[in-house]
């Protein structure tokens, strides 16, 4: 199929499906009950897993959605990068793909307006079972529009007012803007923009080298941007360890990134009909020209217009909203979850929060937030994950640690599939079979961490793990060899270990 | 002499190689100043840590009979002499400041080149030799005795506590124009011998939090089946192994590991040498005797052609392995400088790279880098000339195997057991009445 043909089959209707599942032109918001149950704020997917689980307790729910149904996640975080990401992944294979004995005729290219046409399209399949249509045949009541608590008990929807018994804060974070002089006259792009347009900037300047900045330096390299990603800290990722981010960085200039790493952005100006970003490293002061500025330096939760104080609910600027816990907020009838209130920003905990802040709110008896064993990648080539403690976090704890490493250039199913950089490293505590933490680095990382997830909250050890048999061959397989590694330094002398240890290996790394 | 080391028994082609190596240090010095060039090619500058390595290397010429006892002296008290009296302040073209020196110096002028950083760990390695010859001229001689005075003098004066910054580590460097280098310190590297230095300074002692806020970084770690404190270039697990000997001391992170420094090298290089038989990117040569990746020359950033497979290779870099960089470049003179830790694995290899690629020996001196896998010339890519870092830890190294003479002076030097000691390290030689 041609590229125009897929096009033009991308019919408009992509669209136009999307926002009639998100956020449909014309919408009239329902007449309000006299009192809700649960009025939720906020339809990404901390609200929309709660309004899930108060459908399952047979509760009456508003839920309140300023833009669109699914968030930043569906609209214009996770879903719309990973499928900008698949086709730089793609492009960069056919670019290698005469190593496999494969060649293709002419020279593989990107074009970004049909990649963006087939991002529209994932979103809005995705966006499909979510959509406000079967929200609304699970009896929940939606509302678009900006909403204000008008008091303890009261939210305010424009001109409509919805009481209720209890209420979530579901309203998440937003780009982080920055105080460097420049930014904000020139402009810049950030998450929330940067998936509008159709053409790829011929010179990208990236400001964040955390995994928001290196997957779109690394996935618009590969379709053709010349990037530069400027870092003030002395690696990528700073939360990964070395090894990982040292086998990014590599990654990232074999891409053709230019990667500047302890360096400081001092200010953005426009000069000679170009926009420069002015940089300190080492005192070397130093200017990069660019088309376009990204700036992903985190993320900031969205705490403001929205009553709180109204609501006696406590928040500051940076942490967010204040939660016990059990994630209720200083008012006992307003809960929060996700990342309006929580450090750790990621989907999958943004859900999970939700669901216990709903429990909570309606149960006799509330469950504390456990100490979430979050799993967590970074969707670079090769991919970078991480679950449960860093050896740097556990020897801060006096916990000695002893890290079993299979490098993936030692596994049969990554040497057949050419996918043979990076490692699996699973971290044990010494002198027992405890999994403490893994990390991963490999091309499918993102699919190998959830079966380290499942490994430690099933309370398997090393030793077990050795003996449970993985289809051969495959990448996951190395997680099995680490445990054979384990197995042939320690045969049978260590017991195994206690249950209940992958909680309190997660309420280490926790703090 | 035969031009073919190989055909000489292993005394006597080590004694060849150590000899060859310790050629450069009379080669490239300036012997107004007593500094030594960065590498042979035309315009080096000096750099400090070649400096550091030339004075330790003196010292086991006059123990072979290379250089007389006199000589020696007076090439060490020109280099003393001359960093004692050098501008040390915060301009911008001093030679150092603070007691600490800038990375490269002008041969002739000895002041800062290239706008480089005052350096840490290569002032530590510059003190270390310092303080190794001053364990050494141990006569009453005026020569001797004022390389004592002045090796003294320049240890007290590098103010350690000011080069922490207000951290718990040490800052990696210092530029007049920007202040502080600090790249973080995460994971094992080449420092030990930076913070035992900094440590046993009798003006400006490290505390001993700032040597463990560095191996809270640690990780022990079993890779391609041995333990092991990973560092990937091989240089990092023998450049303060040149000057400590390691065997039967331990800190605390090792006395955990039920290991130490000495054994953890061994590891190093057995890993090396498992990495190399496995040879995933398949590299020519790589094999369990010819392996040798670390910090050094390459042939440089462009792709380039090697058997018909583009390859993407670097220039200076610090290589390292299992994790990489790898592109194919071993460094021929390490096999040889791992002779004290793992006699038979460094004569193996050193004897094989030699047998197939004698091209990678000149004069008897190894070049820095070399690369079989690019096949543009017939003998691979060859590194330019030789480095001074990697002919010095050659002629130690080598000294170390067969005399010990370099450890041997250094168990008996009072900064290096007082900071021993204040990093944490016990047992074996170091409990033994100095």
């Amino acid at each position: 199929m041609s590229l125009e043909r897929v096009k033009t089959g991308a019919a408009a209707g992509d669209q136009d499906n999307y926002l009639r599942r998100v956020h449909p032109a014309g919408w009239h918001n329902p007449t309000p009950r006299a009192q809700y149950d649960l009025v939720i704020v906020g339809a990404g997917p901390a609200g929309l897993a709660a309004a899930e689980a108060a459908v399952r307790l047979g509760l009456s729910i508003a839920l309140v959605e300023r833009a669109c149904i699914g968030g930043n996640s569906l609209n214009l975080g996770s879903v719309p990068l990973k499928v900008l990401v698949r086709s730089g992944n793609l492009l960069a294979g056919m670019r290698d793909a005469v190593r496999y004995g494969v060649a293709h005729t002419g020279t593989a290219q990107a074009d970004l307006g049909a990649v963006m046409l087939r991002m529209r399209r994932i979103r809005s399949r995705i966006a499909e079972v979510q959509s406000v249509e079967r929200l609304r045949a699970c009896g929940i009541d939606v509302f678009f529009g900006e909403a204000r608590f008008a008091g303890k008990n009261r939210l305010q929807c424009g001109t409509q007012q919805l009481k209720f018994r209890k209420a979530l804060v579901a309203t998440g974070a937003r780009p982080k803007a920055t105080t460097i002089p420049g930014f904000e006259r020139i402009g810049y792009l950030t998450s929330a923009t940067i998936f509008d347009g159709d053409a790829l900037p011929g010179r990208l300047a990236i400001v964040g080298g955390g995994p928001l900045g290196c997957e779109l330096a690394q996935t618009l390299a590969r379709l053709g941007s010349q990037v530069t990603i400027v870092q003030n800290e002395p690696k990528f990722l700073p939360l990964e360890e070395r090894d990982a981010a040292e086998i990014l960085s590599r990654s990232l200039a074999r891409d053709g990134v230019v990667t500047r790493l302890n360096t400081t952005v001092v200010g953005v100006r426009e000069c000679g009909g170009r926009r420069w970003l002015d940089t300190v490293s080492n005192g070397a002061k130093n200017s990069i020209a660019a088309d376009a500025i990204f700036l992903g330096i985190g993320r900031t939760p969205n705490v403001e217009e929205l009553g709180l104080e109204a609501a006696l609910v406590d928040y500051a600027a940076h942490e967010g909203i204040k939660v016990d816990e059990h994630l209720r907020t200083t008012n006992p009838h307003i809960y929060a979850a996700g990342d309006v209130c929580l450090r750790h920003k990621f989907t999958n905990v943004a859900q999970a929060s939700a669901r216990l802040a709903v429990a909570n709110a309606f149960a006799a008896k509330r469950r504390r937030q456990p100490h979430w064993l979050i799993p967590r990648c970074t969707h670079c080539d090769p991919q970078i994950a991480h679950i449960g403690m860093h050896v740097r976090q556990a020897r801060q704890r006096a916990i000695a640690v002893h890290s079993f490493t299979i490098m993936m250039q030692d596994v049969d199913g990554a040497i057949i599939d050419g996918t043979d950089v990076g490692f699996v490293k699973i971290h044990v505590r010494a002198g027992s079979d405890e999994i403490l933490g893994a990390t991963v680095v490999a091309t499918r990382a993102s699919d190998m961490i959830n079966e380290l997830s499942v490994i430690m909250h099933g309370n398997i050890g090393m030793r077990r793990l050795a003996d449970i048999l993985h289809s051969y061959p495959a990448q996951s397989d190395a997680i099995r060899l680490a445990a054979v590694a384990w197995r042939a330094l320690h045969g049978s002398a260590v017991p195994p270990a206690p249950v209940r240890r992958a909680a309190k290996a997660a309420a280490a790394a926790r703090t | 002499m035969p031009d073919d080391v190989t055909i000489l028994d292993d005394a006597a082609m080590i004694e060849r190689l150590q000899r060859g190596a310790f050629a450069y240090f009379t080669s490239y010095a300036n012997p107004e100043n007593g500094l030594i060039a960065d590498t042979s090619r035309v315009d080096s500058p000096c750099s400090i840590a070649v400096v550091g390595f030339a004075l330790s290397c003196y010292v086991v010429a006059v123990r072979r009979g290379w250089l007389s006892r006199e000589d020696a002296a007076l090439r060490t008290l020109k280099a003393v002499d001359f960093f004692w009296r050098s501008a040390n302040s915060d301009r911008a073209d001093a030679t150092g400041y603070k007691g600490f020196y800038y990375h490269f110096l002008d041969m002739h002028s000895g002041r800062r080149v290239w706008q480089c950083e005052l350096s840490l760990i290569d002032t530590a390695l510059l003190l270390a030799g310092m303080l190794c010859a001053a364990c050494f001229f141990d006569a009453d001689s005026e020569p001797e005795a004022q390389i004592r005075r002045l090796v003294h003098d320049l240890y007290r004066r590098a103010d350690w506590r000011w080069a922490q910054n207000d951290s718990g580590t040490l800052a990696q460097g210092w530029k007049p124009e920007g202040g502080f280098l600090h790249y973080g310190w995460e994971g094992y590297n080449e420092a030990t011998i930076l913070y035992v230095l900094g440590g046993g300074s009798p003006t400006h002692a490290l505390p001993p939090s700032s040597f463990a806020a560095w191996t809270i970084t640690y990780q022990w770690e079993n890779l391609l089946g041995r333990n092991i404190l990973y560092s990937g270039p091989l240089f990092t697990h023998l450049f303060s192994h040149a000057w400590l000997d390691f065997r039967g001391i331990r800190d605390e992170f090792m006395r955990e590991a039920a290991s130490d420094y000495f054994e953890n090298t061994r590891s190093a290089i057995a890993i090396q040498r498992e990495y190399a038989a496995r040879n995933p990117r398949g590299f020519a040569g790589y094999g369990a005797d010819l392996w040798g990746v670390t910090a050094g020359d390459g042939p440089g950033p462009d792709e380039m052609q090697s058997s018909g497979r583009d390859r993407r290779c670097f220039g200076y870099m610090s290589r390292g392995v299992p994790y990489g960089p790898d592109d194919g470049t071993i460094a021929p003179w390490v096999m040889a400088a791992t002779l004290p830790f793992d006699a038979d694995s460094a004569l193996r290899g050193t004897r094989s790279l030699l047998a197939r690629y004698p091209q990678v020996l000149r004069d008897d001196q190894f070049t820095s880098g070399f690369n079989p896998s690019l096949t543009e010339q017939a003998t691979g890519w060859l590194s330019e000339g030789c480095y001074g870092l990697d002919q010095g830890l050659l002629v130690m190294m080598i000294e170390n195997q067969r005399t010990g003479l370099i450890w041997q002076l250094m168990r008996g030097c009072a900064p290096i057991r007082r900071g021993l000691r204040r990093s944490g390290f016990a047992g074996g030689w170091l409990d033994d009445v100095a």
